[in-house]
This record gives C-alpha cells, sequence and structure tokens, in this order.
C-alpha cells in the first residue's frame, strides 16, 4: 500500500488524524473504536435526521468529488416522506488524473468512510448503500470488504443497527474501468449494470437516483469528513477554512515536486505554501513552469498566477477550479505540448461518446494535439484547438466535455507562444534536453 | 385548463400544456427545431446538440428537446449564438463523417446532408486522418456502416421501446462508439427494417436496396399492403415499373411509419420469375401458353355451354383482391352465372359479430382506438406475430398512456412482457376465462376487445354479452388474416350473405360443400388456392378457372388459368381488420398480367351480362350507394385517409357457418401463397435463430 507520508507541520490532520505516524496496517474495526470510532454514528441515531442535515449545512463541506457542491443542500434534496427506498452512494471512483486522496482514506480509515456513510443514511432515511469503487483498487476493494464484515460484525451494519431497529445494509460495487462512470449518474447507470452513460438532469439523484429512487451520491472524502462534523458540530468544522468554503481538505501533490503525497491542509492555504512548504517545492532545483490545481480537468495556473489561497472560489476567480485537490506540478523543463497531448488522449480515450460535441471534440483535439507534440503543425492548428474547445465548452451533456475543453483552452492561450516556438525550431522532432516524464498522468 | 403554460418562442406566444418540451411547442408554433436524436414518441437522448435553444435567464444553452416548456420562458431559436452552435455540430459530425455521399444510399434524402446544407461551414479546419471502422452485415436485410453513424440512437430506441424487441445496444466509446447488434454479430428479431427507416443518415442501409437507386430516380406510389389484415399504408419506390422498396417514411396513414418486415421487405412476390405473364389453356392434359384472346374465348364458349344446359357454378373469391374486384365477383356469379355458389376463405367470424353488435353505433373500433383506448383484451391471437400494426398501437398506449393489456391466449405471446395479465386457455376456450378479469376490466373506462379466430360462434355472443356486463364502453375488433379479408366478407363473398350483409333468397354451397360437391360442371377461382396442402375438389371432371399470379397447387388443376395483378399493380379499395377502407393505388407494371376487375369485365362483356361498367370508380361508386355501410367519404379516401365502414345497422339473420372459419396460421415470416413466392421472407425463415421469441 501507499505509505502516507509523516504530517507536515502546516497540516491540519482530520480526516487523517489518526495517523501522527508513517504507517502501512490500515485501522481496523478495535483500534477505530479505541479512537472514538462509531461515537458520530451513536450520536447521529440519537438525532432527528433534520438536525443532522443542518450539522452538515453549518459545517459548509463542500463536495470533494469535484464539483465542490454543498453537501447539507444536496442531502436536504432527498424527500424523507416519499414512499420510494432512499438510497446512498459512495463514489470512490477516483478518476480524475492526479487524484489519489480517496485511496488512502479507504485504505487506512475505511471504518470513517463505513461511519460517514451511516450518518448519510440516517439523514436522508435510507435502509442500503453501496461503495462505487473504481475496479483497479483491488487491494482497497478488499480492505472495505473486511471493514464492512467487521462493522456487519459489530452491529454497525445490518437490520437492527446499534440496537435502534434502523436496518441499513453497505456493501461495495466494482467498476469496470471508465472516467465517464465517475460522473454521477453515469455512476447510477452502471451500478444498476448498464452502459456507464451519463443521465439526462433533470432528475437530480436527490430525485431519482438508483433504480429511480432517491439517492444521495457523495465523494469518499465528503463522506469521511461527515463523522467529524457529526461529532465537534458544524461550526467547529466550519471555522477550519474560510466562509463557505468549510474545514481541511486532502492536497495530492504530484508532478515535479520534491514530496509528492497525500496532505490535509485548511482550505485556504496559499498554493505557493502548500508547494513551496508542504510539497519542498519544485524538484531538483528547478523553477516553476505552471500547476494544475485541481486535477487535469482544471484549467492550468502559470507559475506567476500560484500565489493565491487554495480554495474553491479563489480559485474560480483565478479561471481555474480546486476541482478534486489533485495538484500537479510542472518544471521549467516540461513541454506543455506534451501536457496537452497526454492530456487530450486521455478525455478522447474517456470520452463516452453519447453527444456529439463530446465525442467529436475530444478526438479531434487528441489528433491536433499528437501532432503539435510531434512538432508539426501551424499557428492555426492552435486557434483551431481554442475554437473546438469554445463549440466544447457548456454544450456537451455532461461535464466530460468541459473537463477535456477547460485545460485545452488554457494551455494552447497561456502557452501559445511556447508551442509556436516549438513548431518553428528545425529539431522540433527531438526531445527536449533533460525533460522529465510527469510521474503521475 | 389549469395547466397550461404560455411561453415565447421568437417572439411568438405558445400555449401548451405544462411539460410540453420546447422543441413539440416550437413546431406548434410553426418553427422547426433542428434535431437529430429526437424523435417524436420515444424517449428523449439530448446527445445530438443539434436542438440547442437560448433561452433567457439560463446561461448556457438549452437543449430543446429536454426542455420542458414553463411559464413565461422566453425562447430564442436562431440567435447568432444557437447558429454558431449548430454550425460547431455539424462540423464535429464531418469530421469523421465519410462524406461518401455520391453513393450512399441515403444522398438526396439525408437529414445531415439537409443540416450540413442550413447550417454546414462550407470549408473544414479537420487535417487529420478519419476514424474508420468497417461495414458489416447483421441479417439478410440489415447493413451497418459505423463510419456514417452519427449515434442519434433512434434505432435502439424504436426497437426496444417501439416493437419490445430490443435487438440493438451500443457498444464501445467516445469515437469507436458503434450500435452493436445485442445478439454481438447478428440480429435476432422481427426483421422488421424499421431501424433503417428511422435512421437520419445512411449508417443502416438495407439489404434490398443498397446501392439500387438514387431516391430522385423512383416514384412514390402510395398503397396499401397486400399481406396481412392490418392495413398499412406504404409508399411503393417504383423505377421502371419496378418496386425498389417499400416503405412510409411520409408517415401517412394509419401506421404512421411503422412496418413490418413483410410490409417492408415482402415486395418481391411481385417480380418473382414465376409469376405468370401469359394465359395457360389445358391441351392434351398439359397446360400450354397461349393469348388473352383465345384464353378468353375458351372460357367463354365452355361457360355460356355450362349455363345453356343449366349446369352448377362455384366461385371461389379472394381475400387479397379489392373490395372492388369482390364485388363485381359476386354480381358476376349471382347475376351472370346465376349461382350463389360463392365463398372465400374465412379467418374470421364477423358475421356473427355484426349480428351481435347489430343496431349499435361505436362498437367496432378502428387501429387508431388501439392507441387511445384505456384497456385492451386480447383473446386468442399472437398479435406481434400476426397483426404487428395492432401488437404496435397496443404497446405505445401502453407505453405512452400506461393502459393495460390483458392477454387470454393458449400459449405464450410477446405482449406478455408488459400485459397487466396474462392467461392461458386453450383454443376456444378463451371466453371461459374472462370472469376472471372482471374486476379489472370494469375499473377502467373503455376497452378494446380483439379476438381471434378461435373466438367463434356462440363464443362471440358470450364475449359480447360479457363486455355489456362491464358498464363500460367496449368496441370490438374480429382479427381476419389478409389484407381483403374483411373486405370479402363485407362484399358479399358468401353463399348466403350479398353485400352489406344483406341475406340472399336462396342460399349457395359454402366452401366445403363445393370442396365437396361431385356435380360442378365449372369452378372458378379468382385469387385464392383451395387445393392447398394436397386437397382436391370432389368434382373431378369439373372446368376449373383460376386467376392467380402464381402457378399454384389449385392452377395446376385448372383448365384454364389467367394471370392476374397483385394488390401492388392496381388500384382500388381496401378494408383492413377494424373495418378501415382505405385506397391503394397501381405502382409497378408485370407485363401480360390483368387485374381480375378488368378479366371480369371482359368476360362479362363476351358473355352478354349486365352487370356494370367494370371501372374501379364505377364499381366504387356503386358500392358506395349500395352496400350498408359503405358510403364512405371520398375525399378522406382521395387523400390517403381511413374511412371505417359502418356495417352495424341491422341483424343478420342466417347462420352464421362458423365452422367455414379457419385461420392461416401466417407468422411475422410467412403470408400465405404470396410469402412462399417472396424469396426475401423465405430467406428469413430458413436463417437460424433469427425468429424473435416471446
Amino acid at each position: 500500500m501507499t505509505l502516507l507520508a509523516p504530517p507536515h507541520p502546516l497540516e491540519k490532520r482530520v480526516l487523517l488524524r489518526r495517523f501522527p505516524e508513517p504507517r502501512t496496517e490500515p485501522v481496523w474495526i478495535d483500534e477505530y473504536l479505541r479512537t472514538d470510532g462509531y461515537e458520530a454514528i451513536r450520536k447521529a441515531l440519537a438525532m432527528e435526521p433534520e438536525q443532522i442535515v443542518d450539522e452538515v449545512k453549518k459545517s459548509a463541506l463542500r463536495g470533494r468529488g469535484g464539483a465542490g457542491f454543498p453537501t447539507g443542500m444536496k442531502w436536504s434534496f432527498v424527500d424523507r416522506k416519499s414512499p420510494k427506498p432512499k438510497y446512498v452512494v459512495v463514489n470512490a471512483d477516483e478518476g480524475e488524473p492526479g487524484t489519489c486522496k480517496d485511496r488512502i482514506l479507504m485504505g487506512y480509515d475505511p471504518h470513517r468512510l463505513i461511519e460517514g456513510v451511516l450518518i448519510g443514511g440516517r439523514a436522508i432515511g435510507a435502509n442500503r448503500g453501496w461503495i462505487y469503487i473504481r475496479g483497479e483498487y483491488r487491494e482497497y476493494i478488499d480492505i472495505l470488504d473486511r471493514a464492512i464484515a467487521e462493522a456487519y460484525e459489530r452491529g454497525f451494519l445490518g437490520s437492527n443497527v446499534l440496537g435502534t431497529g434502523w436496518e441499513f445494509h453497505l456493501s461495495t460495487h466494482t467498476g469496470a474501468g471508465s472516467y465517464e462512470c465517475g460522473e454521477e449518474t453515469a455512476l447510477l447507470e452502471s451500478l444498476e449494470g448498464k452502459r456507464g452513460n451519463p443521465r439526462l438532469k433533470p432528475p437530480f439523484p436527490a430525485t431519482s437516483g438508483a433504480f429511480q429512487c432517491p439517492t444521495i451520491v457523495n465523494n469518499v472524502e465528503t463522506f469521511c469528513a461527515v463523522p467529524d462534523i457529526i461529532l465537534n458540530g458544524g461550526e467547529w468544522y466550519a471555522a477550519l477554512g474560510t466562509p463557505k468554503n468549510g474545514g481541511t481538505r486532502l492536497v495530492c501533490l504530484s508532478g515535479h515536486i520534491e514530496r509528492p503525497g497525500v496532505y490535509e491542509v485548511p482550505l485556504g492555504m496559499n498554493l505557493l505554501t502548500i508547494l513551496n512548504e508542504i510539497g519542498g517545492g519544485v524538484w531538483k532545483g528547478r523553477k516553476l513552469k505552471a500547476v494544475i490545481p485541481g486535477g487535469s480537468s482544471s484549467p492550468v495556473l502559470k507559475a506567476e498566477e500560484c500565489d493565491i489561497p487554495a480554495d474553491y472560489d479563489s480559485l474560480a476567480k483565478a479561471g481555474s477550479m480546486l476541482g478534486s485537490g489533485a495538484t500537479v506540478v510542472l518544471d521549467e523543463t516540461t513541454d506543455m505540448a506534451k501536457v496537452l497531448a497526454r492530456l487530450m488522449k486521455f478525455y478522447a480515450h474517456e470520452s463516452c461518446g453519447w453527444c456529439i460535441p463530446c465525442r467529436e471534440g475530444t478526438t479531434w483535439l487528441k489528433k491536433i494535439t499528437a501532432r503539435l507534440e510531434e512538432g508539426i503543425g501551424s499557428e492555426r492548428d492552435i486557434d483551431t484547438i481554442d475554437r473546438i474547445s469554445q463549440s466544447m465548452l457548456g454544450r456537451t451533456f455532461c461535464p466530460l466535455g468541459d473537463a477535456a475543453a477547460m485545460p485545452a483552452m488554457a494551455i494552447a492561450r497561456k502557452f501559445r507562444e511556447e508551442i509556436l516556438e516549438k513548431l518553428s525550431r528545425a529539431d522540433a522532432f527531438a526531445p527536449v534536453e533533460g525533460a522529465q516524464p510527469l510521474v503521475v498522468l | 385548463m389549469a395547466n397550461m403554460v404560455t411561453l415565447t418562442i421568437d417572439g411568438k406566444p405558445v400555449t401548451v400544456p405544462a411539460g410540453t418540451l420546447v422543441i413539440d411547442a416550437a413546431k406548434q408554433a410553426g418553427i422547426d427545431i433542428p434535431a437529430f436524436c429526437y424523435y417524436e414518441g420515444f424517449s428523449v437522448q439530448a446527445a445530438c446538440r443539434m436542438c440547442l435553444v437560448e433561452v433567457e435567464k439560463m446561461p448556457k444553452l438549452q437543449p430543446s428537446c429536454a426542455l420542458p416548456a414553463a411559464e413565461g420562458m422566453v425562447v430564442h431559436t436562431e440567435t447568432p449564438k444557437v447558429v454558431e452552435a449548430r454550425k460547431s455540430t455539424i462540423e464535429f459530425l464531418l469530421t469523421n463523417h465519410p462524406l461518401d455521399c455520391p453513393v450512399c444510399d441515403k444522398g438526396g434524402e439525408c437529414e445531415l446532408q439537409d443540416m450540413t446544407f442550413r447550417y454546414g461551414l462550407g470549408e473544414s479546419q479537420f487535417l487529420e486522418i478519419k476514424h474508420h471502422a468497417d461495414e458489416k452485415q447483421w441479417s439478410p436485410l440489415v447493413f451497418y456502416d459505423p463510419a456514417r453513424c452519427i449515434l442519434c440512437y433512434r434505432c435502439i430506441r424504436v426497437c426496444d421501446e417501439g416493437l419490445g424487441v430490443a435487438a440493438l445496444g451500443l457498444s464501445y466509446r467516445g469515437v469507436s462508439a458503434e450500435i452493436i447488434p445485442n445478439k454481438g454479430d447478428h440480429l435476432e428479431c422481427d426483421e422488421c427494417g424499421w431501424c433503417i427507416d428511422v435512421c437520419p443518415v445512411g449508417a443502416l442501409t438495407s439489404g434490398t436496396y443498397r446501392y439500387k437507386s438514387r431516391p430522385w430516380e423512383m416514384n412514390y406510389v402510395p398503397a396499401i399492403c397486400t399481406h396481412c389484415s392490418n392495413g398499412c399504408k406504404t409508399t411503393l419506390s417504383v423505377r421502371n415499373g419496378e418496386i425498389i422498396r417499400s416503405n412510409n417514411r411520409d408517415r401517412s396513414g394509419i401506421n404512421g411509419e411503422f412496418l413490418c418486415v413483410k410490409g417492408r421487405f415482402g415486395f418481391d412476390f411481385v417480380h418473382n420469375e414465376e409469376r405468370l405473364q401469359s394465359p395457360l389453356i389445358r391441351k392434351d392434359g398439359k397446360l400450354e401458353p397461349v393469348s388473352w384472346s383465345e384464353a378468353l374465348k375458351f372460357v367463354v364458349s365452355r361457360v355460356r355451354e355450362t349455363i345453356e344446359r343449366n349446369g352448377k357454378f362455384a366461385v371461389i373469391g379472394s381475400t387479397r383482391t379489392t373490395n372492388e374486384e369482390n364485388f363485381y365477383l359476386q354480381k358476376f356469379a349471382r347475376q351472370g352465372l346465376r349461382t350463389n355458389n360463392i365463398d372465400h376463405h374465412r379467418s374470421g367470424d364477423v358475421i356473427t359479430l355484426v349480428d351481435a353488435l347489430a343496431g349499435r353505433t361505436d362498437a367496432l373500433a378502428t387501429v387508431g382506438d388501439l392507441y387511445t383506448c384505456d384497456a385492451a383484451l386480447v383473446l386468442g391471437a399472437d398479435l406481434a406475430q400476426q397483426h404487428p400494426l395492432l401488437a404496435y398501437q397496443l404497446r405505445a398506449n401502453w407505453r405512452h398512456h400506461r393502459s393495460p393489456v390483458f392477454v387470454v391466449t393458449p400459449g405464450p405471446v410477446r405482449e406478455d412482457q408488459y400485459a397487466a395479465r396474462s392467461l392461458r386457455a386453450e383454443a376456444g376456450g378463451e371466453v371461459e376465462r374472462l370472469e376472471e378479469l372482471r374486476e379489472e376490466l370494469k375499473a377502467r373506462q373503455n376497452l378494446v376487445v380483439l379476438y381471434g379466430a378461435s373466438v367463434k360462434g356462440e363464443a362471440v355472443r358470450r364475449l359480447v354479452a360479457f363486455g355489456d356486463s362491464l358498464g363500460i364502453p367496449v368496441k370490438y375488433v374480429c382479427l381476419v388474416d389478409y389484407v381483403n379479408s374483411r373486405g370479402a366478407v363485407d362484399m358479399g363473398l358468401l353463399p348466403h350473405l350479398g353485400p352489406g350483409y344483406k341475406p340472399v333468397e336462396i342460399p349457395g354451397m359454402h366452401l366445403d360443400a363445393m370442396m365437396a360437391a361431385p356435380d360442378l360442371d365449372v369452378i372458378w377461382v379468382a385469387g385464392a388456392n383451395p387445393l392447398e396442402g394436397g386437397r382436391e375438389f370432389a368434382s373431378k371432371n369439373a372446368f376449373v378457372i383460376v386467376h392467380e399470379l402464381f402457378l399454384t397447387e389449385t392452377a395446376q388443376r385448372a383448365d384454364v388459368v389467367l394471370p392476374s395483378m397483385s394488390l401492388y399493380e392496381k388500384n382500388g379499395t381496401v378494408t383492413n381488420v377494424c373495418g378501415e377502407v382505405q385506397r391503394t393505388k397501381a405502382g409497378p407494371k408485370v407485363m401480360g398480367t390483368k387485374s381480375d376487375l378488368d378479366i371480369l369485365g371482359l368476360l362479362a362483356a363476351q358473355l352478354g351480362f349486365d352487370i356494370g361498367i367494370p371501372s374501379q370508380e364505377k364499381v366504387l361508386d356503386e358500392i358506395r350507394r349500395t352496400v350498408r355501410g359503405y358510403n364512405v367519404p371520398l375525399p378522406v379516401l382521395a387523400t390517403g385517409g381511413a374511412a371505417q365502414a359502418a356495417v352495424l345497422n341491422g341483424n343478420v339473420p342466417v347462420d352464421a357457418q362458423p365452422e367455414q372459419v379457419r385461420p392461416s396460421g401466417d407468422t411475422l415470416f410467412t403470408s400465405g401463397t404470396l410469402g412462399k413466392y417472396s424469396k426475401r421472407l423465405a430467406q428469413l425463415m430458413e436463417a437460424p435463430g433469427r425468429l424473435f421469441q416471446p
């Protein structure tokens, strides 16, 4: 299993609070119970469901999957009085390139996720939950399955949760390897055993989700934040971050950085502080060229744009997004045409093909950028990339089209000169001397 | 109405029921919003993004096919932003499209071409290598070229939602995504070919039409499908007297776009090389080709001679000739040959039903009623196999209105998939199980009952009595087998009933009696095959005159064979299973053949029978004047509509002879004599695993 790095002094570990020391073993149930595990669900079982939702609302917790939708609000959309069964679905598909936080949570602290799901289930009146986990996470699936079995054994899951008479069942459901299935409605289709195509919204999952029943779908990290919110109160959690951006969040540092890994920081910490202090700065003493701040779909930030607080609103203002917290660092030797080509190859491969702009647009972008990577092309190609991206933005069926268009547009605009220079070089075909392959992408 | 909303589309106020999609509301206002994946009556996909429109107070362009109209909504459908989006969608579509329009079947009637004409950029920035995948053959009739496919998913939806067959699915992803048969590499389906018709581009092509013609080279002839009794309108594409294809993409007629495999592909019997193209006369025991004049002279002399010596005639009519021909035939028999020995192959007990419902109005259902009724009851019939249009209507009614269907049949049928209740009963015993459904049926607003050939005689009366006892309006459909089976009954091809169910004074022999009678002098078979399956006329020495398309068992026994036209080659009217009269027009031409009306007319003139001018219009005029219930409005017929004959205005005080009712037992892929001579249908029958099992 991936080694969890020792905590950095600037970190604020809430979700990772059980890991003051580096370790390799997950927290199994006995250890979990010793460190006030399953206290939050005991507390939640004594609360009214509305109170749970209110507490989550107060915490200003926003979805950690990428879109950043306020979690409490999402839960409040579920009609608890509906005669239909309600469901809880954990999005553990973690497909956004650069993202590696959910596996840390599932791999080290699986009971925290189970407890978070239980609280979510209690809040909406559900009796059934699934953890939809990507198939590549075989070892984490095994860990979760063992943890779920432990929880059943101790009565935290089952037909009579902690003797309250409330029934809640949970199991893992393995995905088959599709980025698109991280989109909540495509995930639900896949969960139902269908092709992972996104669904038309509305209706949103809160009204008609899994098997056409009210459903909440949240990211692993989101659920993992819930137990501490219930234990310590929403205000406590909110105060950890900035207004409207409650709490802490996990940052996945990767790329050309000295200390790659997963760190937990309060929302709003300066991006450069994260990179230079916690991550130890750009590797090999090189200069920073650019940062992809929130997973591969977030528009790239040039080095000079990085001096901003890393929270949802500040990054949005800077024209990018916090996304899944996957921060990819690119040093001065990076060939941006290559970065662009690699990203576009990914999106063309992962487009489900459902709608025209995404299916054709991502493929076209892949083909152009593959040429540019080889140094074949002209200025017009860069204009075409921009035009294709604009034709995709906001016009595709689901956000995958936007996810491909945004980084394409950002790189083509911000590094236009660099790409042009590459195209003009006689030896454009030769690799740039000393260029390093990206670690994560 | 309370739940109406008013929105503004391109400055025009439009009032529609709440929940109406903006694309439909626009249509109502006369504004055409282009779309590929949107298909009326099927589920919304919102995949093609062509129908994006600008809605005030919404930041993004919205797909109008998925956007319900709301009060006060302001929609713009042709702003520069919208047009730009459509241009880019077309540009995207064309990046990997092969643009092989010059040889594509769809060229000239392609929605992608039309849309490119309307929104295309005219030049392309696409410099890359196009994605390609090879063409595949899924069945003898269906080919798929993924390179041309724009993935609108219409084919998947008509097959799954429309027909309940679900033979098609989607495979792979991204630019490699393509439609595949759910059986992997071949289709196991009804082979109806609807997927080909709904394809907006040339991705799905028909095995019978591909690379044969350009759409503008053909004449389009509105005809009625000559196979089953449902009476689907089909538009024949005719070039140089040959039918090239058959479809109903103009959605005219009672069936809209629906056609089954027989309607869409089963026309090839017309041009079968075994078609008779010259009259035949038996000389020295062998049938020899002769000229029409010689053949007619021969018939006239034998008939005149038989009349003179008071010989016995028997006439067997057809279930596939027009109403005009049937009417003229019975007149020819009754007034010319002076016999009531006339009958045809009866496949449903219409007579008892007409008697049991005598004097009522609105007690016979139309094909349209099957889509609007509140519940339907199917007795003793496999609708999906034998009455595909009726099956489709019931399914659509369930799909759109959740109207339940109740089924009582001897074996499993496809309607079981969605039926509210499916009961099994032995053939003939269906009515006995109806009590079990009483409470559920009583709770509905109205009901349509469809019954097959096993419900006949007293069972029909018990069925009507049961319907009456429910206390709700009930309409009936007596299921019959062939295109004009119902018309043959209405036109009096019966030994005891003249046209319009008028009893004759001295009833003649019914079909079984004719077959068994040892002393007939002349047996006249106008387009039927009573000797099918090795049967024989007991009158060994009878002179047999046969009008036929092919040398059938009956034609082989004949002394004179007169080559006649199929329904596709002549003008006239036919009456479908629901009693709806429709006009059909002549499309192809087959040399050497004559219509039954012409044959009878020529003979009548030479024999000196004064039975009216044998012109289709004149005979139709006489039918409208004299046959009960057939005063159908001509403008309806002339405009391709269906007018239901009102035959229920008096008792029919005769024995209905229910023992004469014999179902033909055809399936989706058979069609009596015509089916045997349709190589395509035969080909499908032979293909293993092709038949969809319920």
